[in-house]
């Protein structure tokens, strides 16, 4: 088995269904000869050919929207917006129309469309470079959004998105893109697209996160175990649809919930899952709910970008507020 | 089938690569002026040399260079008015520079720095625009709000090759045609859109054909040529300026450095193939001809590197010894007031800065 990095896995489940499957068509700006701005699809133009990896005119709105079309007609497509924040000349498209086909059409047409775009903050990127959008898309009733934050993860989960029959925005934390190796079979098992991961498990307090901000919030757990406090960690992954009930468990358990997110406080999905930790969990509670998240500011460029983002340090002080009872 | 429209684009120079005339040159073409324009050309060339060179050694994030680009940036910013609204893309700093940025601003911009983008020169000109042909459709709305309170203003724009198959770029094009607007809109054709070269970006002979799809005037011109890019300006200008309408210019240059410093070029295109396009880059040409003139002479091409390095440098240091922002400078600006849940973060944000040193 080898030992990889997330983009590593990314592009190996990309290989692996565009050799099991000839619907399957990679397409975006840069994707082909260059593999990608990141080069998450290198390799795949020279294995595959320039008809299935393929190089596109610079525009979102066509990406997306000829992504609708293929898909309608029976294509798997794979579509690369170059970043997460380019995304927007593409919305129209996936909101009005990939995520509404099957159901203005009674099922009678689908849209089995995936659309992958780098995500996220702590890169030292330019601006536009490095937002969290994924409440965005969460929102939109047809879609599914997927974040993957380990290698293995990012293999099956993507794996997953190109084999489901509807469509998925997948974001990949690029801080995370080659921040540490995995062994990561190539064996084609694709992960459920509706279920949370427990990446550690604990009996204090449950720290709920997804995205690069994943990295922290283990960092958190591993710094708060040598203060006595038991962490569970949950990678959220599948933001929509959301699998309340592992967090629910985890909860029950703990009766303690710390949500992390990089994307604005605001609206954010953490606000969604404490919403249902209320709804259904509030009994379990032992303490507030505490959320770790980035402000509700622009996403400010490289200088400020560390004084935006969640720290290991204001996760810790939020675990610590929840065992205050 | 009978012919209903008939169109042609013309393509307009005044100096070969060789820097020798292909026609009389226009009354622009002066000694005065086109000193002018080879010292802010030399003056940018530097800069955007030293610029690559803070970021490799990590004084400057990632930055997008014009090396090769700077005469059709120059002739904008030269043959524009003051009063005259840029809405750029990211790499026209000749342009910028001209209308009074400051280079310590464009290096706060690509250092990460918002308050690069609260620039100097005039305040009514837009910031650096990374969403890709979102800017066209700011200068066409500049240029409606010019006509509205018939203001003798002209809104100018600016976008790549590959900017122009996005639809924002069609979009303003057809506004400003369907509603005659003062906008001059310039696409800097430097042949690729990071990896991906023309000839993948669209099917089209010419992108100045794009502009009669939009019912508006358009031509092609030597971006390479100072001479035949400002006559093109001037003229599109001068005719925004009176009311009788927009223009499309192509400016057809080559990207010689990476597409940025996050790029390496050389996963795609030939060494041969920038090689060849080196000795038609706009600086040496306008050099020959002004040797030729009788206008430069080696001891002035010294003298002035000398000028321009102790400028860049004086620039570098001014960048380099500015008081870094406050994290209030992260909430202070969203709203003209600040809103109290906004308040409240701000204090945690200061909070949280402190604790950390
Ligand atoms: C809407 C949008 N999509 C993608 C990008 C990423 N991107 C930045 S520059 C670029 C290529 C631009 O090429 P071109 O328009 O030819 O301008 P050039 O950089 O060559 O001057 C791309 C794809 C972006 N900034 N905005
Ligand atoms: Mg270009």
């Amino acid at each position: 088995m080898a030992k990889m990095t997330l983009i590593d896995a990314i592009n190996m489940a990309m290989a692996h269904e565009l050799e099991n499957d000839d619907r399957v068509v990679v397409y975006g700006e840069d994707v082909g000869v260059n593999g990608g701005v990141f080069r998450a699809t290198i390799g795949l133009q020279e294995r595959f050919g320039e008809e299935r990896v393929m190089d596109t005119p610079l525009a979102e709105s066509m990406i997306a929207g000829m992504g609708v079309g293929m898909a309608a007609q029976g294509l798997r497509p794979v579509g690369e917006i170059q970043f997460s924040g380019f995304i927007y000349p593409g919305f129209d498209q996936i909101i009005s129309h990939a995520a509404r086909l099957r159901n203005r059409t009674r099922g009678r047409m689908t849209c089995p469309l995936v659309i992958r775009a780098p995500f996220g903050g702590g890169i030292h990127a330019p601006e536009h470079h490095s937002e969290s959008t994924e409440a965005l898309f969460a929102h939109i009733p047809g879609l599914r959004t997927v974040i993957p934050s380990s290698p293995q993860r990012a293999y099956g989960l993507l794996l997953a998105a190109i084999r489901c029959p509807d469509p998925v925005i997948f974001f990949e934390p690029n801080r995370l893109y080659r921040l540490t190796k995995q062994e990561v079979e190539d064996n084609g098992e694709a992960l459920p697209l509706d279920v949370c991961f427990v990446l550690r498990e604990g009996t204090d307090v449950t720290l709920i996160s997804w995205a690069p901000a994943m990295n922290e919030t283990l960092k958190a757990a591993a710094e708060l175990e040598e203060e006595g406090i038991s962490c569970e960690v949950i990678d959220v992954a599948t933001i929509a649809p959301l699998d309340m009930e592992t967090i629910l468990d985890s909860v029950a358990k703990t009766g303690r919930a710390v949500i992390v997110h990089e994307a604005p406080r605001n609206v954010g999905v953490g606000a969604e899952i404490a919403a249902n930790l209320a709804e259904h969990g509030i009994y379990d509670l032992r303490a507030p709910i505490q959320r770790v998240t980035g402000y509700d500011t622009v996403m400010p460029l490289a200088k400020m970008e560390k004084q935006y983002l969640p720290s290991t340090a204001r996760i810790k002080d939020a675990a610590r507020r929840t065992m205050e009872d | 089938m009978k012919t209903v429209a008939k169109f042609e684009i013309g393509f307009e120079q005044y100096l070969d690569p060789e820097g020798k005339p292909t026609k009389k040159l226009p009354r622009t073409a002066n000694k005065e002026e086109l000193l002018k324009l080879y010292r802010l050309m030399t003056l940018v060339r530097i800069f955007d040399t030293k610029a690559i060179a803070l970021q490799r050694t990590g004084k400057l994030g990632t930055y997008a260079s014009s090396l090769g680009h700077e005469a059709a940036h120059a002739a904008i910013g030269v043959a524009m008015k003051e009063k005259d609204c840029l809405a750029p893309m990211y790499r026209e700093y000749a342009a910028q520079i001209e209308r009074g940025v400051k280079m310590s601003e464009i290096l706060l911009y690509w250092g990460g720095d918002e308050r690069g983008s609260n620039f100097s020169g005039p305040a009514h000109d837009f910031p650096w625009c990374v969403p890709i042909a979102t800017q066209y459709l700011h200068a066409a709305g500049a240029a409606a709000a010019f006509k509205y309170r018939k203001e003798e203003r002209v809104a100018v724009t600016v976008i790549g090759d590959g900017g122009t198959s996005e639809g924002d770029f069609y979009e303003a094009i057809n506004a400003a045609g369907a509603w005659q607007l003062p906008f001059v809109g310039v696409v800097v054709n430097n042949k690729w859109a990071i990896s991906v070269p023309l000839e993948k970006q669209t099917a089209a002979e010419t992108l100045a054909q794009k502009g009669v799809a939009a019912g508006i005037e358009c031509v092609q011109v030597d971006g390479n040529d100072i001479v035949a890019m400002r006559e093109v300006m001037e003229k599109a200008l001068a005719k925004a300026r009176a009311g009788k309408g927009p223009t499309l210019i192509e400016a057809l240059t080559y990207r010689l450095h990476d597409h940025t410093t996050a790029d390496d070029a050389s996963r795609y295109r030939s060494d041969e193939e920038v090689k060849a396009h080196e000795s038609k880059e706009p600086l040496i040409r306008l050099r020959k001809y002004l040797m030729e003139q009788g206008w430069w002479t080696e001891e002035d091409e010294e003298k002035l590197i000398e000028e321009c390095r102790a400028e860049v440098d004086e620039a570098v240091s001014e960048y380099q010894n500015i008081e870094p922002p406050g994290v209030e400078d992260m909430f202070d600006y969203h709203f003209e007031e600040i809103t109290e849940p906004l308040a409240e973060q701000r204090e945690v944000a200061i909070r949280e800065a402190r604790r950390n040193g």
